[in-house]
């Protein structure tokens, strides 16, 4: 009998921690197809952040390097600088990625550094406890928003993608969406297609993904999908931001 | 014999580093260090190797974690303010147990102090700078042939504890010129060589290189394992030079450039008939207890001088535990005590009358110190 879906071998037969309804899981697993697909299992070294999805490693099976909070860019940089030929990825959350980490992303762009990102936007810090991230909605509540985000004095969410796109080392930039089967086949192939840039040594690729967490968002599972599509689309429009053709470097 | 160039510090330390096998360095520009970074934006390339410009000294010792965790043989370096910054690296880098070595010419503090040469990182560098428990092995070189031979040294030292080892210099040690020669190169290392490396599965076991454990036993556990490899640094590691040590009965205390100092002092004391001798910690982590007890039976007192406000003197204080007075003397900011000052206050050491801080004071006063 022929299996027609099964656990990616990239993915450890191990439950998560992570909580019901986060897409975390989803994002693990496309991520998981993507490394089995293009066949790079044994030849790939992932970087974990400080977040939700610090213990990354314990469910995606290569060799991991945990790293300081929003610093993960730059401990990839190390990685890929010393083995060029191995496929380098980080997998970042929104506070380490656009608040603490703004200067390690931008400058790894900048480089044109030849590794991929995987960024996780759920608008909130999940993993200390609901506090306003840099991507936080207008009027969004959280912990250290009691009253909702007030662009007056809390300022505005960071539009990551957007941002990377006008940087010149940037070879690949999209931003998908994991609240639904259709936009989740659009996210792995976008992955793919960031992996796919690394391969060719083409130069930074990031994939970001809007993502839920419902835990903090005070929402049902069921209901932050939803939220994803009715809230956060909106403000973070899905697309590729910047597609480098040609040549290899 | 090897040929004898005559070289700035710094460059040195670069070349050092590539000829011991170093093929990576992730840099940020500071003085009194620039010429590091410089020399190996040169030179790396000229061997195959990599020379990185970070965005800060934080991104530049996070690509030192990836690097080292990739297996590779790899150099940073800086001056006071940007080793602040690296705080939170090394203390990962000590925590997930990578090698490297780093290193720092000191310049005067707080802030953004000086330019000009201190020692005022020892606390920083020998106590652990960061958040945990954990220690850097540190070398305090006082000569660019002695920084050539420590750098060999350091590589070979980090890589069998993996563990950050510090080179701790000063803007005079980095800024001055000195003939030197070179050992015979060491090619760098292949990374798959490293069995904990972080190079790719290979369809075998995935490596993990982490600081993080929540299990407070877990943790508990990884530390205590630290602290005995810590242990096995202490016994195996420490390094110190003793000069005129056979008669000697006062005994000077310094390291790097202020133990060039105190040599000069020694001998102007000893044409006074001074017996004066020099205790020269080359490791400052682990500290050289064992040269302080074999000089302690007849030493009559210490005098620590350093260019700081008194820091290495507490370890000196803990070492002579109590059998015979310590005393101290330094300057700060990129002043540099001189030989006759080092002398003025063997003199009044000799002589019962125990320097005071006031003593510091003496040359912004106006008083020219005699």
């Amino acid at each position: 009998m022929k299996a027609i879906y099964e656990r990616p071998r990239a993915l450890k037969d191990i439950v998560t921690h992570y909580c019901p309804g986060c897409t975390h899981g989803i994002a693990h697993r496309i991520l998981a197809e993507v490394i089995d697909e293009l066949g790079i299992q044994g030849n790939t070294v992932g970087v974990a952040s400080v977040g939700c999805s610090v213990f990354a490693y314990n469910y995606i099976d290569v060799d991991f390097q945990q790293a300081a909070h929003g610093r993960a860019p730059a401990v990839a940089t190390g990685i890929k600088r010393v083995l060029p030929d191995t496929i380098v990825f980080t997998y970042q959350g929104d506070g380490d990625l656009a608040s603490i980490g703004a200067a390690e992303i931008l400058h790894a762009a900048a480089r044109g550094e030849n590794i991929t990102v995987i960024f996780i936007n759920n608008a909130i810090y999940g993993m200390t406890g609901g506090q306003m991230a840099p991507t936080t909605l207008e009027g969004m509540r959280t912990t250290t928003t009691p009253l909702g985000r007030q662009p007056a004095s809390q300022g505005y969410p960071l539009r990551v993608a957007e941002l990377l796109s006008t940087v010149e080392g940037a070879a690949y930039i999209a931003r998908c969406s994991l609240h639904n089967a259709a936009n989740i086949a659009k996210a792995k192939a976008s992955l793919k297609k960031a992996f796919e840039t690394q391969v060719q040594k083409k130069g930074f690729s990031l994939v970001e993904f809007l993502s839920s967490c419902p835990t903090n968002w005070g929402l049902s599972p069921q209901e932050a999908l939803k939220w994803i599509e009715e809230k956060m689309i909106p403000v973070f429009p899905l697309g590729e931001f910047k597609v480098k053709e040609g040549e290899a470097r | 014999m090897a040929e004898v160039v005559l070289m700035k510090g710094n460059e040195a330390i670069g070349e050092a580093a590539i000829r011991a096998g170093c093929r990576y360095f992730f840099g940020y520009p500071i003085t009194p260090q620039n010429e590091i970074p410089e020399y190996m934006a040169k030179r790396l390339p000229e061997v195959g190797g990599v020379y990185v410009q970070a965005e800060s000294e934080v991104a530049a010792i996070n690509m030192v974690y990836g690097a080292g965790g990739a297996g590779a043989r790899v150099l940073i370096s800086s001056s006071s303010p940007g080793i602040s910054l690296m705080q939170e690296g090394i203390s990962y880098l000590c925590g997930s147990e990578i090698p490297c070595v780093i290193v720092n010419m000191m310049r005067g503090g707080p802030g953004l102090g000086g330019i000009q040469p201190s020692q005022s990182d020892y606390f920083q560098a020998t106590k652990g700078g960061g958040h945990g428990d954990y220690k850097l092995i540190v070398y305090g070189p006082s000569s660019i042939q002695e920084m050539v031979d420590i750098m060999f040294r350091a590589f070979s030292v980090a890589e069998k504890y993996r563990n950050p080892v510090m080179i701790l210099g000063d803007g005079m040690l980095g800024q001055m010129m000195e003939p030197v020669s070179f050992p015979d190169e060491t090619p760098p290392p292949d990374p798959r060589s490293r069995p904990w490396a972080t190079t790719g599965n290979r369809g075998g076991k995935s490596k993990l290189l982490s600081s993080i454990i929540l299990d407070p036993e877990g943790l508990d556990a990884h530390n205590w394992r630290l602290q005995e490899k810590y242990r096995r640094v202490e016994e195996e590691e420490v390094m110190w030079d003793l000069e005129n040590a056979e008669d000697a009965e006062w005994f000077l205390v310094a390291y790097g450039t202020m133990a060039r100092v105190c040599r000069a002092a020694m001998t102007m004391a000893r044409r006074e008939g001074i017996k004066v001798g020099l205790l020269r910690p080359i490791t400052l982590w682990p500290f050289p207890k064992q040269a302080f007890e074999a000089v302690l039976p007849r030493a009559r007192g210490f005098l620590c001088v350093e260019m700081s406000t008194g820091q290495m003197v507490e370890d000196v204080k803990l070492s002579v535990e109590g059998k015979a007075p310590v005393y101290f003397y330094g300057r700060t900011g990129g002043a540099v005590p001189v030989p006759r000052a080092v002398l003025k206050r063997i003199r009044d050491m000799v002589s019962g009358k125990a320097p005071s801080i006031t003593d510091y004071y003496d040359r912004v006063a106006g008083g020219e110190i005699k």
